[in-house]
């Protein structure tokens, strides 16, 4: 008899997301659902306000990958209004994406997804010295992985476990069989954990040195960008640049051969060689560089096809929500979608820890919706945007692609799979470390002729206007649409990432990236999945964007009064 | 100096209470300082600095070392309603690496949705653990508003499928103290903007107890580190201000201690972002800077290890640490001088509203009549 498990809430990824899964005799998943928990209403919000505000309040979706909305919301007013913001703010914006980029993919790998890959417990009985020998054949300089080093953390960990207080280690999936790397490895890993804390600071910081701070930074307009005095100060930019170099060093050190270190290890560990079951992928234009052209483009593939990639077109979005909390009659495009809350609650049944609410997959489950590109479901994330780059045949993407399956000695079809994605967000880090320089040098380039970083926007009171814009964010492609009447706000909305990847089955059974990802996979012990969280930790789940902005239509949504229980 | 002393003379009393309860760790901090390469003296200039931070006298500082040494008595719970993680991302930002890393390892963290590394079945079996085993004794931090409409289902946690607003509750009630860390779950914050469609609100507003707001959209690290040193040191709460923010932190006026001030003073102001007044490093006040109607440190401590904060990236404050500032200082890049804050509701808060209202049109007057003393207006 199949049996279900409920794990909520998935840790480990910013915000409220609930898994359940159905598992048969042989503890292998046979059907998964993929459910946000929460609702925030944002899009309600933005109604009435000045274009010039929509940037700070969006930014507020998410803390995580906090310049993303800020900056794509602030775009798509400008690109509403008509605006062709200064080249110098166009650098900048790169210099602070890629600023997030490298904290929100080093986060990710080291504190919120390795746990999955590195038993704690286990480096406790490594041989410090034999593991630093070990860790020079994934990389000649290693950081963080000396001898001293090493003994140092096994040490202070020891501490932990022998107080019996393990702290935000306790109760974990320790000794689960598919914990694949040696104690010696898991005693690298660990070190590098300990270390990337510090490095995520200085990441963090070269977003602040031009945003004023970070989460949350705080100068980018509609027209450009404010922080001048940063820009113009030779003490400033180099503080950038020197950041960015400790980064760069920990990406190439570290971050590159961990991964190199993981898929040695688990290569042949079947839990992770699956988990790319929706093969169309789409990705959009990134990083504005020195020439003027963008280090990553945008395109769509369809059904895993490398040969053919097809431009993005934006009239083939829509979202359906005949699983989602939200009434509507069919998909609807972002300009015209609109958000009608309809909340219906858990079901209780058996599930594998006793009698349990849970989702009412027949019916509506979750606050995300399912977005689909020409009514297909679609993966975004460093995955699809390696794939359709390395497809389109650009070359740094396909030398960084073509090296890094020559040191693995893995064939391309391993990028396929849960190993594939998390290394795939890797090499974009990397690609993106080496090319970095170029746009800051571009920068400074350009500063000796030109200071502008500014253009006033203007706004008449009596047009209409409608815009939009796509930007390749941490977790994949972003797009933000605004309508704008009155010189206010007339109806917002973002397709995003997380939507993409973990929206519910769609009007036709189409069932997305989260949900495809998981069916067929063994569970070691349905009570304790730790290979559920691998796999959707390897999409690096980020919840509250997922839940986005929508039309509102003239719906006044604090009066409506949906029963708990109302269908 | 007499509320020093008797201050100073109940951190001593708490911290030999801390010393007479069980240790849950054996080992030292100095050992285990000495093992991560931290000498005393970094400690102890640690010590300085956070006591500096909490507007102490210096002799303070050797209660907040010994505090730090005991400091893992105190177990902490984390709890996340309808946010963004901004506030545990400012977190994780705290500015000396190692000491910063040695609190978190220091201060029993029992449960952090975003850091820990068990999930579902398990990571509830840890909240319950704690707040059963720790009950009255464990540190309660929250992080985001409280949905409260439709029963408060817009937010669910748990495997048991509880309400946010469930989950606080429980977890309020056992707590030693709250602390609503960030705007939301001090004031509702972005999702109780108008017209608020979630019914979201501050913890304050739904149970029965105090608790400490430390506004900011979100606040800098050390705002949150400090505040919970000052738990740990007094075992209480420090003195708030009107809106429940520690004085230390939320005492004075962004505007008062602006590195731009003197701009401000001379008339001296950013027309247009990033001009040549901006590049001169002129006041942010006529493109929307909120500093004046804003409490906070921002300007001495900034953010990211003191790296900025937004007035020196040439952005105006935008209140961000203030109750219903999404409504109350929008639109952002215009000044507002003209309205009258919080004095909308009929409640305690207009009393803050007066005052502040007080000091907006003395600001606004301050601004225009140092625009027309200035004729650099053409």
């Amino acid at each position: 008899m199949n049996q279900r498990v409920v794990i909520d809430p998935i840790t480990r990824i910013e915000g409220h997301l609930r898994i359940e899964v159905e598992v048969d005799e042989q503890n292998v998943i046979q059907k998964a659902w993929a459910s946000s928990t929460l609702w925030r209403g944002i899009e309600v919000i933005l109604k009435g306000r000045t274009p010039m505000d929509v940037g700070l309040l969006v930014q507020r979706i998410c803390g995580v990958c906090t310049f993303s909305h800020y900056r794509c919301g602030t775009e798509a007013v400008e690109n509403a209004l008509g605006l062709e913001i200064p080249v110098n703010a166009k650098y900048l914006r790169s210099l602070m994406m890629s600023a997030l980029h490298y904290h929100d993919h080093l986060v990710h790998f080291y504190h919120l997804h390795a746990l999955d890959w590195v038993d704690v417990v286990s480096a406790l009985s490594a041989d410090p010295a034999k593991a630093a020998q070990i860790a020079t054949r994934y990389t000649a300089e290693p950081i963080a992985a000396g001898e001293g080093d090493l003994r140092a953390v096994q040490k202070r960990v020891q501490g932990f476990v022998d107080k019996g207080r393990l702290g935000p280690f306790a109760n974990a999936y320790w000794g689960n069989k598919t914990y694949r790397f040696t104690p010696e490895q898991n005693l690298i890993a660990l070190s590098h954990y300990m270390k990337g804390l510090e490095i995520q600071r200085v990441a963090a910081e070269m977003m602040a040195i031009f945003g004023g701070k970070q989460p949350h930074p705080q100068s980018v307009v509609v027209g450009g960008m404010t922080s001048i005095r940063d820009l113009l100060s030779p003490a400033r930019l180099q503080e950038w640049k020197t950041k960015h170099d400790v980064v760069r060093d920990f990406i190439k050190r570290a971050y590159h051969a961990d991964i190199l270190m993981a898929a040695e290890a688990f290569g042949d560990e079947a839990s992770v060689l699956g988990g790319v079951n929706v093969h169309n992928f789409i990705c959009t234009n990134e990083f504005y560089g020195a020439d003027g052209k963008h280090l990553y483009h945008q395109g769509v593939i369809h059904d895993g096809d490398l040969s053919k990639v097809e431009d993005v077109n934006p009239d083939l979005v829509a979202e359906d929500v005949t699983h989602s909390w939200y009434r509507a009659d069919k998909p609807q495009h972002p300009y015209e979608g609109t958000t009608i809350p309809q909340y219906t609650d858990y079901v209780e049944r058996d599930t594998v820890y006793g009698k349990l609410p849970t989702l009412d997959n027949e019916g509506k489950y979750s606050w995300v919706k399912s977005p689909r590109y020409n009514g297909k479901p679609m993966e975004v994330g460093p995955l699809a945007c390696l794939l359709v780059n390395y497809a389109r045949g650009n070359e740094k993407v396909v030398d960084a692609i073509d090296s890094f399956l020559k040191e693995t000695g893995l064939p391309l079809e391993a990028l396929y799979t849960t190993l594939g994605r998390t290394a795939a967000r890797m090499i974009e880090t990397e690609i993106l470390a080496d090319e970095c320089d170029k746009i800051f040098d571009a920068l400074v380039t350009n500063l000796g002729s030109d200071d502008t970083l500014y253009v006033k926007p203007n706004i008449d009171p009596n047009k209409e206007y409608i815009g939009h814009s796509f930007i390749e964010a941490p977790r994949g492609m972003l797009s933000h649409w605004v309508r704008i009447k009155n010189g206010v706000v007339e109806n917002y909305q973002a397709v995003v990432p997380t939507t993409w990847n973990a929206g519910p089955k769609d009007a036709n059974g189409n069932i997305g990236p989260y949900e495809a990802s998981l069916l067929g996979l063994k569970l070691e012990d349905p009570k304790k999945p730790l290979e559920v969280l691998r796999i959707i930790h390897s999409f690096d789940p980020c919840m509250a964007c997922s839940v986005h902005m929508m039309d509102y239509k003239g719906q006044s949504l604090g009066e409506f009064r949906v029963g708990p229980s109302a269908a | 100096m007499e509320t020093h002393a008797a201050l100073f003379e109940q951190g001593r009393k708490r911290l030999d209470a801390l010393r007479q309860m069980p240790p849950r760790q054996q080992e030292s901090l100095t050992d285990r300082m000495l093992e991560l390469g931290i000498t005393r003296r970094d400690f102890m200039k640690w010590s300085a600095s956070i006591t500096a931070l909490l507007a102490l006298p210096l002799p303070f500082s050797s209660l907040v070392a010994e505090a730090a040494e005991l400091a893992d008595r105190v177990p902490l719970v984390w709890l996340h309603m309808a946010e963004c993680t901004g506030c545990s991302e400012s977190l994780t930002r705290a500015d000396t690496p190692d000491l910063d890393t040695l609190i978190f390892d220091h201060i029993s963290l029992e449960y952090h949705e975003t850091l820990m590394a068990a999930a579902g079945w398990q990571a509830e079996e840890n909240l319950e653990h704690a707040m059963e085993k720790y009950h009255g004794n464990y540190l309660l931090a929250v992080e985001g508003a409280v949905p409260t409409k439709n029963g408060g289902t817009f937010l669910k946690v748990g495997a048991k499928g509880k309400t946010g607003l469930e989950v606080v509750k429980e977890a309020a009630e056992g707590a030693a103290a709250i602390i609503s860390v960030g705007t939301c779950s001090s004031f509702g914050g972005v999702q109780a903007a108008a017209p608020n469609p979630t019914g979201a609100k501050g913890v304050h507003a739904v149970i029965d107890r105090t608790v400490i707001n430390l506004g900011g959209c979100p606040p800098s690290e050390k705002n949150i580190v400090g505040t919970l040193m000052y738990f740990v040191m007094f075992g209480r709460l420090p003195a708030l201000d009107m809106f429940n923010r520690p004085k230390w932190a939320y005492g004075a006026r962004v505007h008062d201690n602006c590195e731009r001030r003197g701009h401000f003073d001379s008339g001296e102001f950013v027309e247009e972002f990033s001009d040549d007044a901006a590049k001169d490093g002129y006041c942010l006040y006529k493109v929307g800077c909120k500093g004046p109607y804003t409490y906070n440190n921002c300007p001495t401590e900034r953010f990211n290890a003191h790296v900025s904060w937004p007035v020196l990236a040439g952005h105006g404050c935008i209140g961000c640490s203030e109750p219903n500032f999404w409504d109350d200082m929008a639109d952002f890049e215009k000044p507002l001088g003209r309205q009258l804050l919080h004095g909308i509701d009929a409640s305690a808060d207009a009393v803050g509203g007066v005052i502040l209202g007080a000091a907006a049109v003395g600001i606004a007057a301050h601004a225009v009549a140092s625009v027309f003393a200035n004729s650099k207006e053409d």
